[in-house]
């Protein structure tokens, strides 16, 4: 439903048809895709991170799955070894990018306004204030959405799916869409388990009927329980991204 | 919830190809939505109106096409029927789908005069 433009379902369903009515106009083909904008704006963006040799990480969940905590202990982490720069999606404030700008990593917030999600355009013009020669992996943290962004491609290696335990393990099947687009599910928060009723088996295996390539990884970014097997996939993606730059340049 | 957007996307999108035309007004568009695309046909069709005012599309008629998900299975090769609530083949049970229409998202011809 629209939350936007406040309509409800009910009313709704008499515009919907597909009968002509009878008008004596010209007809004129248009087959234009909705998303070829975004995806114009998407595939420049995804050329310039190519050239710059940059691994780029798309962060989506809902609110408050835990997406900002996992940036902050990770730059933290591996900011003496990796060059961040972090992009910050939020409709509202810019409480996120003040959270990683403490950490001394360049970050930018983005308000999206009334928008459920970043776009490739509000992205292109974002990474213009970073020095993209001097930063090996960009994080985009979205909009706390599992909806909307999930049609939105922003030029990203990856889009990695953050859960966390408190929110039951069925949520890949109820927003599929987003669980599909995902290279990698984070199952965020375990330090909690002991108070819950998850079942983490369960919610992998649900993942995996969505999407049987994702890659799982559990960890609680309070405790730094998994925080390891994150971080050597970062640093795989970083290196991978270099190589493949290298041998396109030889 | 992004249905708003794609609203304004179609008006944005019939309204340049009018203009292109040296069309006076819009008075109807025809999208084709899937039914694995995300978007509910309903609230885009909700939005509409709105949207069109202001435009040479104003008091135009949106004709949606929906298109059903078809998949195929890649471990038994059958090709199956799909919604948002499929994850697996009807025939063998595996999860190893490929999707061969219903993501369609797109503006098809429009009516101008
Ligand atoms: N126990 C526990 N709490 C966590 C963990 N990670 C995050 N939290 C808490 O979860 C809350 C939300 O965390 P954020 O990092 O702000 O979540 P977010 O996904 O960035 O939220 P939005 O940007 O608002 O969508 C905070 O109170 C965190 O302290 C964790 O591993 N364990
Ligand atoms: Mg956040
Ligand atoms: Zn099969």
């Amino acid at each position: 439903m629209c939350i936007d433009c406040g309509c409800g379902p009910a009313e709704a369903s008499h515009h919907h048809h597909d009968h002509k009515h009878d008008h004596d106009g010209k007809t004129v083909k248009i087959e234009e895709d909705l998303l070829a904008k975004n995806n114009r704006l998407a595939g420049n963006n995804r050329q310039l991170f190519a050239d710059k040799e940059l691994f780029v990480l798309n962060l989506v969940s809902s609110p408050g799955s835990g997406k900002t905590s996992i940036l902050e202990r990770t730059l933290s982490d591996l900011k003496e070894e990796i060059c961040f720069a972090v992009l910050e999606g939020d409709q509202q404030t810019a409480n996120d990018a003040d959270r990683i700008a403490a950490t001394g990593v360049p970050a930018l917030q983005i308000n999206t306004g009334t928008g459920c999600h970043l776009d490739a355009h509000m992205v292109g013009h974002g990474v213009e204030t970073f020095d993209l020669n001097a930063t090996d992996l960009l994080m985009i943290e979205n909009v706390g959405n599992l909806v909307c962004p999930a049609s939105f491609d922003l030029g990203e290696d990856f889009k990695v799916a953050v859960l966390s335990v408190t929110e039951g393990e069925d949520k890949p099947l109820k927003y599929p869409q987003m669980f599909r687009a995902a290279k990698m599910m984070l199952i965020n928060k375990i330090d909690l388990l002991p108070h819950l009723r998850f079942d983490v088996e369960k919610c992998k295996a649900f993942a995996r009927q969505v999407n049987p390539e994702i890659t799982i990884l559990e960890l609680s970014c309070h405790s730094g329980e998994g925080m390891e097997a994150w971080y050597t996939w970062l640093r795989q993606g970083v290196a991978g991204k270099k190589a493949a730059a290298d041998s396109k340049g030889a | 919830m992004h249905e708003l957007g794609i609203t304004r996307s179609i008006v944005e999108i019939a309204e340049e190809n009018a203009r292109r035309q040296g069309a006076q007004r819009v008075l109807s568009v025809t999208i084709e939505i899937g039914d694995l695309a995300g978007v509910i046909p309903d609230s885009v069709a909700f939005c509409y109106e709105v949207c069109c005012e202001g435009t040479l599309l104003a008091g135009s008629e949106l004709l949606i096409r929906q298109v059903k998900g078809k998949g195929r299975c890649r471990d038994c090769g059958a090709d199956i029927d799909l919604d948002t609530t499929t994850f697996n083949c009807s025939t063998c049970g595996s999860y190893a789908l490929e999707r061969l229409q219903g993501e369609e998202l797109r503006v098809i011809e429009m009516e101008i005069e």
